[in-house]
C-alpha cells in the first residue's frame, strides 16, 4: 500500500511549493487585515449612503464562494475591465478581498468592546474625532483581537488549495499531478495532508501562546 | 433665582439652562428646566434616581442633546452657532470651542486603561491644548501631586485602587482648567472606605477654586458642605433649591422631606444616615 521511497522521492516536489502557499497566505492576509478596518469602519458611518453599499457589498463577498470570485478576478476582469493579473496577484487579491470581510468583522467585535465611558471621556477632554479613533478607540480595539486575527491567517492558509483553480502552483495541486504521473495517490495526498497540519498546528499553538501572552501584558508593562 | 448669593445678581451666569426638555423615547427625564451657574459657583443636585440630576450634567458636557430648549456658555449657544444672523446646528469646531470650558469627571471614572496614568492626565493637553510635551508633563505632575498621587505616575489604571483611580479622573479633567467642572456621582461606585479620599480632594479644589462646580451627589453631609446652593430635583424638575441651611434644616415641599427622611431612616445603609443627620435633625 503505503510505498516509502516513492514518498521520499516525491517529498522535495512538494516541499518546493511550500513557500508559495505561505507567501499566498501572507499576502492576502495582510491585505484583508488592510481593508477590514475601512470597512468596518464604513459600516459604522452614519451616513446611510457610506454604510449600507458598504454593507450590501461585503455581505455578498462574504456569502459567495472564494472559488468564484477567483474565476471572475482572472476570467472576468481581463475582458471586460481589460485588467489583466498574474496567477499569483489574483491569488493574493482574491484571498485578501474575501477575507477582508471577515475581517471587518473582527475590528467590529474589538470596536464594539470598548466600552461607551471611554468615548464620553474622549469627548469631555474634547478630543475630536480622528484622534478619538486613533489614539483612544483604535489602541483598545485592536489588541483583543490579535488572536482571532493569528486564527483567520491559518484559515487563509488552508484555502490556498482553492487558488489552484485559477493555477497558482499550490500544494494539492503539485500532489494531484505527482501522484496522476504514477497512480500513487495516497503517498502524495496523504504527505500533503502531513504538511499543511505540521504548518499549521504549530502556528495555532503560536496564536495561543500569544493571547495568554496579551492578557499578561498588562502585568508585564508594569515591570519594565 | 439666585436670590440666596448677593454677588449673582452683578454676575452674568456662566452657565444657562432655557427651558431644557429631554426625553428618550416617550420617558421625559427633564421637564422644561431652567438653571443658571454662576462664576465659581458650587452648586449640588440631589435627588432621588431618575430624577434628571445626571442628565443635567451629560446635557451640558454635549453626552446628550436636549430634546428642546438651549443651553448657553459664556453667552453661546452650545448646540447652534451664529451664522449670517440666523442660529444654525453647530460645527465641530464651535462644539469644540465651547467644550473647552467644561469639564466632567465620571461616576465609572473613565480612565484610559491602556495608557499609564501620566498619559491620562498629559493625553489631552498634548493632543487638545497642544501644549509641549515637557510642560505637560509638569502640569500633569503638579495636579497629581495635588490629589495626592505623584507616586503611581508611572502605573496602569487597572493597578489602582477605585478611589485612586477617581481621584486620577479628577487630575485629568482638572488639568484642562476649564471654568465648570462636572461630578457625576463620583463616589458611587467606590467601596464606603475610599469615598472619603475623593471627597476630601473634591472639598480641597472647591475650598480654592474660581472654577465653577456642579455636584450630582448622594453624599448629604459633603453637599452641605461644599455647596453655596442646593437644588434638589424629582421627576425632571428642580423641586427647590436654597442655601444648604435652608435645603436640609427647613425644606418646603413634602417631596424633598419626604427625601430627607429617607436618608435620616436610611434603613438599607447604616451611614447615609449618619450623613444628613446632623443637618436635617437641629
Amino acid at each position: 500500500m503505503w510505498d516509502w521511497d516513492y514518498a521520499e522521492f516525491i517529498l522535495p516536489k512538494l516541499l518546493e511549493v511550500i513557500p508559495a502557499a505561505l507567501a499566498a497566505a501572507l499576502a492576502g492576509f495582510m491585505l484583508a487585515s488592510l481593508l477590514g478596518l475601512p470597512i468596518a469602519l464604513a459600516r459604522r458611518s452614519r451616513s446611510k449612503w457610506i454604510a449600507l453599499p458598504v454593507a450590501a457589498v461585503t455581505e455578498f463577498i462574504r456569502s459567495t464562494p472564494l472559488l468564484i470570485q477567483l474565476f471572475v478576478l482572472v476570467f472576468v476582469f481581463p475582458t471586460s475591465f481589460g485588467i489583466t493579473l498574474s496567477p499569483f496577484v489574483a491569488g493574493v487579491v482574491g484571498l485578501g478581498i474575501h477575507y477582508s470581510t471577515y475581517m471587518s468583522e473582527v475590528y467590529r467585535s474589538g470596536i464594539d468592546s470598548v466600552p461607551k465611558g471611554q468615548w464620553e471621556a474622549s469627548i469631555a477632554l474634547n478630543f475630536g474625532k480622528v484622534r478619538t479613533w486613533t489614539r483612544i478607540v483604535l489602541p483598545q480595539s485592536v489588541p483583543p483581537t490579535i488572536p482571532v486575527m493569528g486564527n483567520y491567517l491559518i484559515t487563509m492558509f488552508k484555502e490556498t488549495p482553492t487558488l489552484s483553480a485559477i493555477m497558482v502552483v499550490e500544494l494539492l495541486m503539485t500532489a494531484k499531478v505527482v501522484g496522476s504521473a504514477s497512480f500513487k495517490y495516497v503517498e502524495a495526498f496523504t504527505l500533503v495532508g502531513a504538511i499543511f497540519f505540521l504548518l499549521s498546528y504549530p502556528s495555532a499553538l503560536l496564536v495561543r501562546a500569544l493571547e495568554r501572552r496579551l492578557q499578561r501584558s498588562e502585568r508585564r508593562t508594569l515591570l519594565k | 433665582m439666585s436670590q440666596n448669593n448677593p454677588k449673582d445678581e452683578h454676575d452674568k451666569p456662566l452657565v444657562s439652562y432655557r427651558k431644557i426638555t429631554k426625553s428618550f423615547g416617550d420617558r421625559t427625564v427633564l421637564k422644561e428646566l431652567d438653571l443658571d451657574v454662576y462664576p465659581g459657583e458650587k452648586i449640588a443636585l440631589i435627588g432621588p434616581s431618575g430624577s434628571g440630576k445626571t442628565t443635567i450634567a451629560r446635557l451640558l458636557m454635549t453626552l446628550e442633546k436636549p430634546t428642546s430648549g438651549t443651553i448657553e456658555v459664556e453667552g453661546e449657544m452650545l448646540w447652534l452657532m451664529p451664522r449670517k444672523g440666523k442660529l444654525v446646528p453647530a460645527n465641530e469646531k464651535h462644539l469644540h470651542r465651547v467644550r473647552s470650558k467644561i469639564g466632567m469627571v465620571f461616576q465609572h471614572f473613565n480612565l484610559f486603561p491602556h495608557m499609564t496614568i501620566q498619559r491620562n492626565v498629559t493625553e489631552a493637553l498634548v493632543h487638545v491644548l497642544k501644549i509641549p510635551k515637557s510642560e505637560a508633563d509638569e502640569r500633569a505632575m503638579r495636579m497629581l501631586e495635588r490629589v495626592g498621587l505623584q507616586e503611581h505616575t508611572n502605573h496602569y489604571p487597572s493597578q489602582l485602587s477605585g478611589g485612586q483611580k477617581q481621584r486620577v479622573a479628577i487630575a485629568r479633567a482638572l488639568v484642562m482648567q476649564p471654568s465648570v467642572m462636572l461630578f457625576d456621582e463620583v463616589t458611587s461606585a467606590l467601596d464606603p472606605e475610599l469615598v472619603g479620599e475623593v471627597l476630601d480632594v473634591i472639598k480641597g479644589i472647591a475650598s480654592q477654586g474660581e472654577m465653577a462646580m456642579i455636584l450630582i451627589t448622594h453624599e448629604m453631609d459633603f453637599a452641605r458642605d461644599v455647596a453655596d446652593r442646593i437644588l434638589f430635583t424629582d421627576g425632571g424638575v428642580i423641586v427647590e433649591e436654597g442655601t444648604p441651611e435652608q435645603v436640609f434644616q427647613n425644606p418646603q415641599s413634602p417631596r424633598l422631606q419626604t427625601f430627607l427622611s429617607r436618608f435620616l431612616n436610611g434603613s438599607s445603609d447604616g451611614r447615609t444616615g449618619s450623613r444628613v443627620a446632623a443637618g436635617a435633625e437641629q
